[in-house]
């Protein structure tokens, strides 16, 4: 997208009046994940078994539909599948309406029934609808939508929340603190409950075995929701249905875990509806309670396709099928902690999974509007309890949305003569841009430092900004005038020859070291010929990271042929291919995956290293600490240049390359300080855009706040990390390998 | 049920702001005495297998077994058994019945929960395996309970969002078990009528759940 005033200022607003309670949340969610995950022994398997349970019921879908009818009926429910909202929201209310003559439903939450609108359906034909989770609740009455898929309010403060029920209920003295407010509530909504009609809920997941449902809570109201009314609707995805009640148990370990950092949230219902308790009368309260009027009771499950059988066929698509709606991807994401649901969400869903529910549901047009926002930072993917890749998934829909957008625009002809990408015509000129990065830097490389002084120039910066999207305060990288491949064959190669190495290596000029950052990759050669490694730096094309960033799918994928045609040899003649750009090493090992032959994929990725992780591995392997830099001894200012402050890059935390930086530079005795922030926000071209500045800085500031008064020295891996730390702390940090390579 | 799964369990169950006491089974009315509030309501307890009310496991007289909806509403405390205790979580399993053990366990402000010490099971996955079979033969409801009724929808973590503030876990052994006699109860602090403490304090527990 080329800048989009009202999407920028969209964020903006967002950024200064949700940010920061949404901040709060999402960050505390994210580290009781962390923490709740690393109580578990076997985190890992059961998110294997998770993944496989839900692989198996989608690929058996239409028969387990068909199971779900006949164990439901059996028991005496009902079920309806219906093909869309219209559908399931006219079952709804003939039920509800009609049938029943109800004047009240109470729900429990349920993002399905969001999706379908169920309570405008209702409330048209005269049915009060009451919200009974807390949260849903205030946003009920403050008629806001949910910015979060778990904890819908928590865009909101109990100030904030004080207020509304304050003016909504005309009190003098309304309930300030979150025992007065929840106690309010809950006197509030059990009056409600009493006497509706109606409950409905939705579930997490159903069990075709037996027709049992369960649903993950923590307040109570969904079993009060099912218990006071003797009619039960449930409204669920046709993706919850798994084959049997004892494959509910690794989600059941999972869930809360994943989503809010619970291990098990406080009420987990297993429900064979119509359920046997009976129904209380709490208008006619002088009888027992046990009247035998469980008998009595109705069960309606309704299981809604509304776009997931078509999703189901989309072999890119077809993984959202898998999501539990954990929110574990939302509470990871950078961006998203920053802005929360309402900039980052489409019509019902939120975060990173709901391009792919938006696309599948609404319509990529929906899925566009947000998209932007996944960074492909990737640190969702370990989060994920089901392994979804969830930056593919916004990778393809990217690429689905620039494939659609076929106006043709003014400057295409420049970008055709250009651009050696494989998009078609028509593509916005800031993703095009982005996307043949390489391209520029080498022209940029090539006329440096005219392009430089040119790309600084005010005038320029203007119109860059207005045309291209790119915002005016961010420093453009500046092009080196001599490349790496350049400089290390005019110094004459390598220094240690091939006979008296240790090993033999390929060192990967990545566009941004070959053009921009070229001392750190002196540094690479630098620390590489110290421990005895044969270097060799040939020219070969880059990865493909930022094609692939735009959406540019088949530029990427030709890009990964090329790097791998370049580089087979090389692996075939025993040489480790060893990266320094970890976004370019996550290609490697991650996306080329999906380009690639499954043999050429797993030699690369098997033959890759991260700079800091060969070092790594060559100092366990008997090499020498003393040939790298061990920091200065002495005292004041010098012993300062002891203390590393350092920022692992986030794709790289995602492959598990973050971590050997730090154990290098221990092992020659540097004092390490590790960020807590998982991605700078800076992203590859994100945080450039003009639309994403101020999202970008916002999401870095915990960077700032953990290392603004060090007098560490930083060090980052990533490129764009460079960039962002730069801007957060006012100075470049450099790659730990230039921290620990010999001097020249 | 091993001593390990029982240690495991009590250590859960502390870690959540629930109280235990235990005791043999025939120290039950005295130990359900001192666990419930007043008024109270309850189901009686059933005898595993016979489906019926078991004699040995007695309700305190003033435990209401055969409330009203009324009674149910003004009650403090409601008395119902559990069928299952998983270890690894703290949780139990609270079966739906025509007797009212959801309603009882559900629209009171304490919940006292009655489990044998035979019923705990290691983990989740046993929990499941138990209840597979009775959900597929006897379309059994079934709630796995961990620990109070919470929400954080208002700014901060509050028990008793909508069931009940406090758990209170009355964990029986078998009388010919060990030979304990009448009377005999184990350690744990019964929670009495003010014992408002007991079930909340800011624990690892500090989040709302995912409703679907």
């Amino acid at each position: 997208m080329s800048s989009d005033a009202s999407k920028g200022d969209r964020i903006r607003e967002l950024l200064a009046t949700e940010g920061d309670a949404v901040a709060e949340n999402t960050r505390g969610f994210n580290r009781g994940r962390i923490e709740s995950t690393e109580r578990l022994d076997d985190y890992e398997a059961l998110k294997d078994d998770a993944r496989e349970i839900k692989e198996d019921a989608i690929a058996r879908l239409p028969e387990l539909i068909e199971r779900v009818r006949e164990s439901v009926e059996a028991n005496g429910g009902t079920v309806y599948v219906a093909d869309d909202a219209a559908d399931a929201n006219r079952y709804v209310t003939e039920l509800t309406a009609e049938e029943r003559d109800a004047d009240r439903l109470v729900k429990s939450k349920s993002m399905t029934s969001e999706e379908i609108e169920v309570n405008e359906a209702l409330e048209a034909e005269g049915v009060e609808v009451v919200e009974t989770d807390l949260g849903e609740w205030v946003l009920q009455i403050a008629d806001e939508a949910p910015s979060h898929i778990v904890a819908p309010a928590i865009h909101k403060s109990r100030e904030g929340i004080s207020e509304l029920f304050a003016e909504r209920f005309d009190l003098d003295d309304p309930p300030e603190t979150a025992e007065e407010l929840t106690m309010f509530a809950r006197e509030r909504l059990g009056e409600l409950i009493e006497d509706a009609d109606v409950g409905m809920t939705g579930a997490n997941f159903i069990a075709a075995d037996s027709g049992t449902m369960l649903l993950v809570t923590s307040e109570g109201n969904a079993r009060k929701t099912v218990t006071a009314t003797d009619t039960h609707v449930a409204v669920a995805g046709v993706e919850k249905i798994v084959p049997t009640v004892e494959e509910f148990a690794p989600f059941v370990e999972l869930i809360g875990r994943s989503g809010t950092g619970q291990d098990v949230t406080s009420y987990i219902s297993t429900l064979t509806p119509p359920v046997e308790s009976p129904v209380p009368d709490f208008q006619d309260d002088a009888d027992p309670l046990a009247d035998g009027s469980g008998d009595d009771r109705d069960f309606h499950l309704v299981l809604i396709d509304n776009g997931r059988m078509a999703m189901r066929e989309d072999e890119q698509l077809k993984e959202t099928l898998y999501c539990i709606r954990c929110s574990a991807c939302s509470n990871a994401c950078g961006n998203f902690q920053s802005v929360g649901g309402h900039a980052f969400g489409g019509e019902t869903y939120s975060g990173g999974i709901a391009t792919g529910w938006e696309a599948g549901i609404e319509g990529l047009d929906v899925a566009a509007e947000f998209n932007d926002l996944c960074t492909g930072c990737s640190r969702c993917v370990p989060a994920c309890p089901v392994g979804i890749d969830i930056p593919w998934i916004n990778t393809v829909v990217r690429d689905r949305v620039n494939r659609g957008e076929v106006e043709s625009r003014q400057t295409d002809w420049l970008f055709e003569e250009l651009a050696p990408d494989e998009e078609p015509a028509g593509l916005d000129l800031s993703t095009r841009i982005v996307g043949n990065y390489e391209t520029l830097a080498k022209l940029g490389s090539l006329t440096a430092p005219a392009a430089n002084r040119l790309a600084d120039a005010g005038p320029v910066r203007a119109i860059a900004e207005r045309v291209a999207g790119i915002d005016r305060r961010r420093d453009l990288p500046e092009f080196a005038s001599e490349s790496l491949v350049d400089w290390f064959e005019s110094r004459g190669g390598a220094r240690i020859s091939a006979d008296a190495a240790e090993r033999e290596a390929v060192l990967y000029p990545d566009t941004a070291t070959n053009y921009v950052d070229v001392d750190r990759g002196k540094a690479a050669v630098r620390a590489l010929e110290a421990l005895d490694v044969h270097v060799t730096v040939p020219d070969l094309p880059g990865s493909g990271r930022p094609p692939l960033s735009q959406g540019m799918i088949a530029t990427a994928e030709s890009a990964a042929e090329d790097v791998y045609a370049g580089l087979a040899t090389h692996v075939d003649a025993g040489r480790d291919v060893v990266v320094i750009e970890p976004s370019d090493l996550a290609m490697f090992r991650s996306e080329y995956e999906r380009f690639l032959p499954e043999a050429s994929h797993e030699r690369l990725a098997a033959a890759s290293y991260d700079v800091m992780e060969y070092c790594f591995g060559l100092l366990e392997n008997g090499g020498d600490p003393a040939a790298l830099r061990a920091p200065a001894e002495g005292t004041g200012p010098v012993a300062a240049g002891k203390r590393v402050a350092y920022h692992p890059h986030c794709q790289g935390r995602t492959i598990g390359v973050g971590e050997h930086a730090t154990a290098v530079m221990e092992t020659l005795g540097y004092d390490v300080r590790v960020s807590d922030t998982e991605c700078c926000g800076m992203a590859g071209s994100f945080g450039y855009k003009h639309d994403y500045y101020e999202l970008s800085m916002d999401v870095g500031e915990p960077i700032r706040e953990q290392f603004g008064d060090t007098d560490r020295t930083v060090v980052a891996a990533g490129t764009s990390c460079t960039e962002q730390i730069d801007a957060l702390l006012g100075d470049a940090p450099m790659h730990p390998v230039e921290l620990v390579a010999p001097r020249e | 049920m091993s001593v390990a799964d029982r240690s495991t369990f009590k250590r859960r169950l502390d870690s959540l702001g629930v109280t235990v006491t235990e005791g043999s089974e025939s120290a039950c009315a005295e130990l359900i005495d001192e666990a419930a509030g007043d008024p109270a309501v309850g189901v009686a307890l059933a005898d595993e297998g016979a489906g019926s009310a078991d004699p040995a496991l007695r309700l305190p007289d003033r435990v209401e077994t055969d409330p009203t909806t009324a009674e149910l509403r003004a009650a403090h405390t409601g008395v119902t058994d559990a069928e299952l205790g998983v270890a690894a979580y703290g949780s139990v399993a609270i079966e739906a019945d025509a007797a009212g053990t959801e309603p009882v366990s559900l629209f009171v402000d304490r919940h006292v929960v009655v489990l044998r010490e035979a019923d705990i099971v290691p983990d989740m996955p046993d929990a499941f395996d138990w209840l597979g079979p009775k959900a597929r033969d006897e379309s059994v409801d079934v709630v796995f309970a961990t620990g109070p009724s919470a929400t954080a929808d208002m700014g901060g973590l509050v028990h008793g969002a909508h069931g009940p503030k406090e758990v209170h876990v009355v964990l029986l052994r078998e009388d010919d078990a060990d030979g304990a006699a009448s009377g005999d109860i184990a350690d744990g602090a019964a929670a009495g009528d003010d014992a408002d403490g007991a079930a909340s304090g800011d624990d690892a527990e500090s989040e709302v759940g995912s409703d679907e």
